[in-house]
């Protein structure tokens, strides 16, 4: 079962006016990731996770390519996905003055989903929640705000998840319960999940497999210990450090 | 509830919500109808002093034209700035990737300019009948048919007003308080449509409003209903609600292509 299927996919941005031609920001991706695995998809500032998190998420309509989100493909029938699919990301807010429990209604609605108020007290007691429900999102301190924004991706029991850096901006201690968090529900509920992160422990704690891109383009993947192993590093900071500075070479020989 | 249904709801509730946790808001909604209100009510109490008779229809007529531009103004900001505030919370991106469909967020939109219209101008309504005796729905039922072409014709500026934003980013968000008002001059609000030069009356006549305009005037003057008048009022409001729907469609798959449903507030 394939939850993701990410044929050629490529993305340029139109040029704008009197600017010569811009690269691809997206250039001949594939990808298979498979039903209830837990991804990532590492790369420097500018070698195109952004563009692909949108265009795996339909905002942004690729330049060629295809996509196949849970079977659907995400040109011609992206709602059908959409509605088993979810997404996190520390820089899309929740409406501030709103409650957390009014946030949460909000898109309860939106994806439908059934017996609302106990699925909201469900994941309100997952997610040490049920304390800030009647608080202002705005209000809220930037770990309370990760777990408010967790509880809004989970709200439809999403097939496949897409995060967007998780723990960026959180102490230790809370980015550590919420990876460990996110590991029993990867794992408990059998949720696909793609994360883009630039916090390598965190990868290698949560990911089976990992996407390294630059550029646009796949330059290399595998498991956190087999790209490790196969650049001779003692960790994946290291590996992403020498493919951000192009250092490979070197390292290899 | 059909998910269709459900979806427009979500929306609507969020802003829903808003309103009650903010006081401030919802007297900003009213705040202008019952200012103008109030404003044009004293001239038409001097304009119907001045001349007993035909002042106090003129008065009447104004005062009637007052009340039922704001509809139009407010259908327009309603659904605009509900819009905006979904920029403004950075909260889009969330709502793009949901299951919510575009006819869906238009749909929402337009049942949250129908609330902030009849919060803003019914209050207003009701003080013109009680500070100065003019009751609009002394002119019967006919006075639903005008408000509801005015508040389609509100979608329809405010579909383009929206395209705008999606085209140039949140630096045309000013459109969304002014545009309308641009239109006052053509739309026969004050005045019948003869009063203009010649050469600008078929421009004037293209925009429903002046057609409902006219339609009032007839029912308040002349005690008649312009059925062909209120029949180009929504047959225009039909064509230019099409027009603008396909225009925001475009401008809504180009903002997918160009990336800016990424960083559409900045």
């Amino acid at each position: 079962m394939t939850a993701l299927l990410v044929e050629n996919l490529s993305k340029t941005y139109p040029p704008r006016r009197g600017a010569p031609p811009p690269r691809p920001a997206v250039d001949g991706l594939s990808f298979r990731l498979p039903m209830g695995e837990t991804w990532g998809l590492l790369g420097g500032n500018g070698a195109g996770k952004t563009t692909t998190i949108a265009m795996l998420l339909g905002l942004l309509v690729p330049s060629g390519g295809t996509i196949l989100a849970l079977g659907h493909d995400m040109t011609k029938d992206r709602f059908a996905a959409l509605a088993r699919m979810n997404f996190s990301s520390p820089y899309i807010a929740l409406p501030h003055r709103l409650s957390v429990a009014e946030n949460l209604r909000i898109y309860a609605h939106l994806y439908d989903v059934p017996d609302m108020e106990r699925r909201i007290a469900t994941l309100a007691e997952d997610l040490n929640l049920t304390e800030l429900l009647d608080r202002p999102a705005g209000e809220l301190s930037a770990g309370q705000k990760t777990r408010v924004a967790l509880a809004k991706a989970l709200i439809n029991r999403p097939a496949l998840l897409l995060l967007d850096e998780p723990t960026a901006s959180l102490d230790p201690d809370t980015g550590d319960w919420v990876r460990g968090w996110l590991e029993r529900y990867s794992a408990e509920s059998g949720c696909s999940i793609l994360l883009a992160s630039h916090n390598m422990a965190e990868v290698e704690r949560l990911c089976g497999h990992v996407l390294m891109l630059k550029e646009g383009r796949i330059l290399d993947q595998g498991s956190p210990a087999a790209l490790t192993a196969q650049y001779g590093r003692e960790d994946l900071e290291q590996v992403f450090l020498d493919i951000a500075r192009g250092t490979r070479a070197e390292t290899m020989a | 509830m059909n998910p269709a249904l459900r979806r427009v709801w979500g929306l609507v509730y969020r802003h829903v919500s808003l309103y009650r946790r903010s006081w401030p808001r919802l007297v900003e909604l009213m705040y202008w109808p019952v200012l103008q209100m109030v404003v044009w009510g004293f001239i038409s109490s001097y304009i119907a002093g001045l001349q007993p008779g035909t002042g106090t229809i003129a008065a009447g007529a104004l005062l009637g034209a007052v009340l039922l531009w704001e509809v139009a103004l407010r259908s327009q900001m309603g659904f605009a700035l509900s819009f905006l505030e979904e920029i403004w919370s950075r909260n889009l991106g969330h709502v793009f990737v949901s299951p919510l469909r575009p006819r869906e967020l238009v749909a929402a939109l337009m049942s949250m300019s129908v609330l902030r219209t009849l919060v803003g101008v019914l209050p207003a309504m009701f003080l013109a009948w009680v500070f100065y005796g003019f009751g609009l729905f002394a002119l019967g039922p006919v006075i639903v048919a005008f408000f509801v072409a005015l508040l389609m014709m509100g979608w329809a500026v405010a579909l383009l007003v929206t395209s705008l934003i999606l085209r140039h980013g949140a630096g045309a968000e000013a459109l969304a308080w002014s545009v309308l008002f641009g239109l006052t001059p053509f739309s026969a609000v004050f005045y019948p449509v003869a009063v203009l030069p010649v050469w600008l009356q078929p421009v004037a006549l293209a925009i429903p409003a002046a057609h409902v305009f006219e339609g009032m005037r007839a029912a308040l003057l002349d005690g008649h209903i312009a059925w062909g008048h209120l029949a180009a009022a929504f047959a225009l409001d039909a064509m230019w609600l099409a027009i603008a729907s396909w225009v925001f469609m475009r401008q809504f798959e180009g903002a997918r292509v160009r990336g800016a449903l990424l960083n559409i507030g900045e």
